[in-house]
């Protein structure tokens, strides 16, 4: 059976038809890339499987459980963790605090036990802490911990969102165009860290993505949209040779 | 300059970063406790008002320097935590029960208004909270039972293990305490994973979101636990004024608890302190300048409102980050002398924000 799941999903702002009876499934352990021109609904597909948007139509399974009523701070918990298109980190904080945060889901304490800063919460802070240390050795960040996030070039920043989603300790990760604006070096390291994330983390990715040569190296499968609509899906090699993505990436 | 090699993740969790730390803010306190033989009593009344005032900066950092949510409203909490103090002492409620009541009312009061008012966000939120200013003044005014109305209220000051408030030694050093342990609880909180939600909101909500954090849980605590501290804030500045009278807790109050915030340096803590020394001081600078500026300047009822307008404007343009910002950049100066340069505080091209969601 498949891990995640999403079903006839359509949505609408206003007249126009962002998502329109969008279905796919993706495998445990597999890269699943969603491809398409610019406005072809890729992000609004990301942010209606986190919840930011509500779909007019249409339901998301994970691992089974229909999850397209689950309040979006919950989707987390679930084991679903995304980074964002424009990079959504919290600026003024260090690459540490925005780590840390991503484990905000496992906290065990509340207000009143951190007020005093009892023992239980040095102890799952410390917790923390260890699994953060796991992610920076994993993505090299270990230069970084105590830099604010505005004082970090891109590439970088782009890096420690990938860190921070990964310290969530997702079963799926989705990746809004990671490699956008990355230099080919980065983007060869993200190729292997993908990889990596796959083999080692055990993680299903589904990413969306531009850079065909990168998609073509690191993709399991592939989705093409266009205009809210498949166009195709498959194999990379089937991508490449289909007509209607052909159409659409190049014209007629 | 000074490298501290770590050996310990416990490091980042310790308040004091090193042993410097721990000597020079121990020399502060001994300094504070000090303070009753090194001054008279006018300027002693001066610092437990400044005291005073960084409790309820502290209450207003966490919700707009931390969680980044704007308030001008702020006085209703001086007001609601001094009201219920004045309230419960009259009615023979001792001193040890009544503080630990007002604080759990007005985390109460801050939550019962957080809840449904957290919905706006940035100007609007800001317009709101101006009108919870203007209406907890008039229930201030009507609500006579509870509050005297105009007549006003009379605050009793508490006797206790043959200590008084009368005595300004004795004020200054309760002052003190409610400060450093405010200072300690909001330290706790803000390096705890609620501190760092808080700081999450204000960055960006729909990462916060996407990581867990419940917006609507976070930023009614956030309205709590800063009501709880202003209003703790407005106990104390109770047993100061001794006579509550509903226009004390007016939108002028709420603008000197911002200007405080501004001023200090936002996002800080240091800053509240910075900030309270400012706003404690202003007035009585300002009296002593009178004296010496021509009588048609001097004498005008509405230059004190006037410099605070100036000084938050003047505060925005040219030092963001306040006095504890101006304090970074001198300090980094000496560190690395000469070869400081300006522009390591010059903040870097933003990337792009468009379509955020």
């Amino acid at each position: 059976m498949s891990l995640f799941k999403v079903e006839n999903i359509s949505i609408a702002f206003g007249g126009v038809k962002a998502l329109n009876n969008v279905s796919f499934e993706v495998n445990e352990g597999e890269v699943f890339t969603i491809i398409g021109p610019n406005g072809a609904g890729k992000s609004t597909l990301f942010n209606v499987i986190s919840r930011i948007y509500q779909p007019n139509e249409g339901k998301i399974y994970f691992e089974g459980n229909d999850i397209s009523k689950v309040a979006p701070h919950k989707i987390s918990s679930l084991g679903i963790a995304r980074t964002f298109q424009n990079l959504e980190l919290f600026e003024n904080a260090t690459v540490l605090q925005n780590l840390l945060l991503g484990r905000h889901i496992f906290k065990k304490t509340n207000f009143l036990n951190e007020m005093f800063h009892t023992p239980k919460v040095r102890k799952g802070e410390m917790e923390h802490r260890l699994k953060v240390e796991e992610i920076i050795d994993f993505l090299d960040l270990q230069h970084y911990r105590d830099t604010l996030i505005n004082g970090l070039p891109y590439g970088v920043r782009k890096n420690v969102e990938l860190a921070r989603a990964l310290c969530t300790s997702p079963k799926i990760l989705l990746l809004d165009e990671p490699s956008s604006g990355l230099t080919n070096e980065e983007t060869n390291d993200l190729g292997f860290w993908i990889k990596d994330i796959q083999s080692i983390l055990k993680i299903t990715i589904i990413m969306i993505e531009h850079d065909m040569s990168f998609v073509n190296k690191v993709s399991d499968r592939i989705l093409a949209l266009n205009y809210g609509e498949i166009l195709a899906s498959g194999l990379p090699s089937e991508i490449k040779e289909d007509a209607g993505v052909k159409a659409a990436y190049m014209g007629e | 300059m000074r490298f501290i090699f770590k050996t310990n993740y416990a490091q980042d969790i310790n308040m004091a970063r090193h042993g410097g730390d721990r000597f020079w803010y121990g020399c502060l306190i001994l300094l504070m406790l000090a303070m009753p033989l090194l001054i008279d009593d006018f300027y002693l009344g001066e610092i437990s008002y400044i005291c005073i005032l960084a409790i309820a900066g502290i209450g207003l950092m966490i919700l707009t320097g931390y969680t980044g949510l704007a308030s001008l409203g702020h006085a209703a909490f001086l007001g609601v935590g001094a009201y219920t103090q004045a309230f419960l002492l009259t009615h023979g409620v001792p001193f040890y029960l009544s503080i630990p009541i007002v604080i759990v009312v007005s985390f109460l009061v801050g939550a019962a208004i957080g809840i449904p008012i957290l919905r706006l966000t940035g100007m609007y939120l800001a317009i709101a909270t101006l009108a919870l200013c203007f209406i907890a003044e008039h229930v201030f005014i009507r609500w006579e039972h509870f509050t005297g109305g105009n007549r006003g209220m009379p605050v009793p000051q508490p006797e206790m293990l043959g200590l008084s408030f009368y005595d300004s030694a004795t004020f200054y050093y309760f002052c003190l305490f409610f400060l450093i342990a405010s200072m300690l609880v909001a330290i706790n909180i803000l390096r705890s994973p609620t501190g760092r939600a808080f700081v999450a909101i204000r960055d960006s909500e729909i990462a916060a979101q996407s990581l867990g954090v419940n917006l609507g849980i976070y930023k009614a605590l956030s309205f709590a636990i800063s009501g709880a501290f202003t209003g703790l804030a407005g106990a104390l500045l109770a047993h100061y004024i001794g006579y509550l009278a509903p226009d004390i807790f007016n939108i002028f109050l709420s603008l000197t608890l911002l200007l405080l915030i501004v001023v200090g340096g936002m996002g800080s803590l240091h800053g509240t302190i910075f900030g309270a020394i400012f706003v404690g001081f202003l007035p009585q600078l300002i009296a002593i300048c009178r004296d010496y500026l021509p009588s048609y300047i001097g004498s005008q009822p509405g230059l004190e409102p006037m410099l605070f307008g100036l000084i938050l404007v003047l505060f925005i343009l040219y030092e963001p980050l306040g006095i504890y910002g101006r304090w970074m950049k001198i300090k980094l100066f000496f560190e690395l002398f000469p070869t400081y340069k300006k522009q390591t505080f010059k903040k870097q091209k933003v990337f792009t924000k468009t379509d955020r969601v």
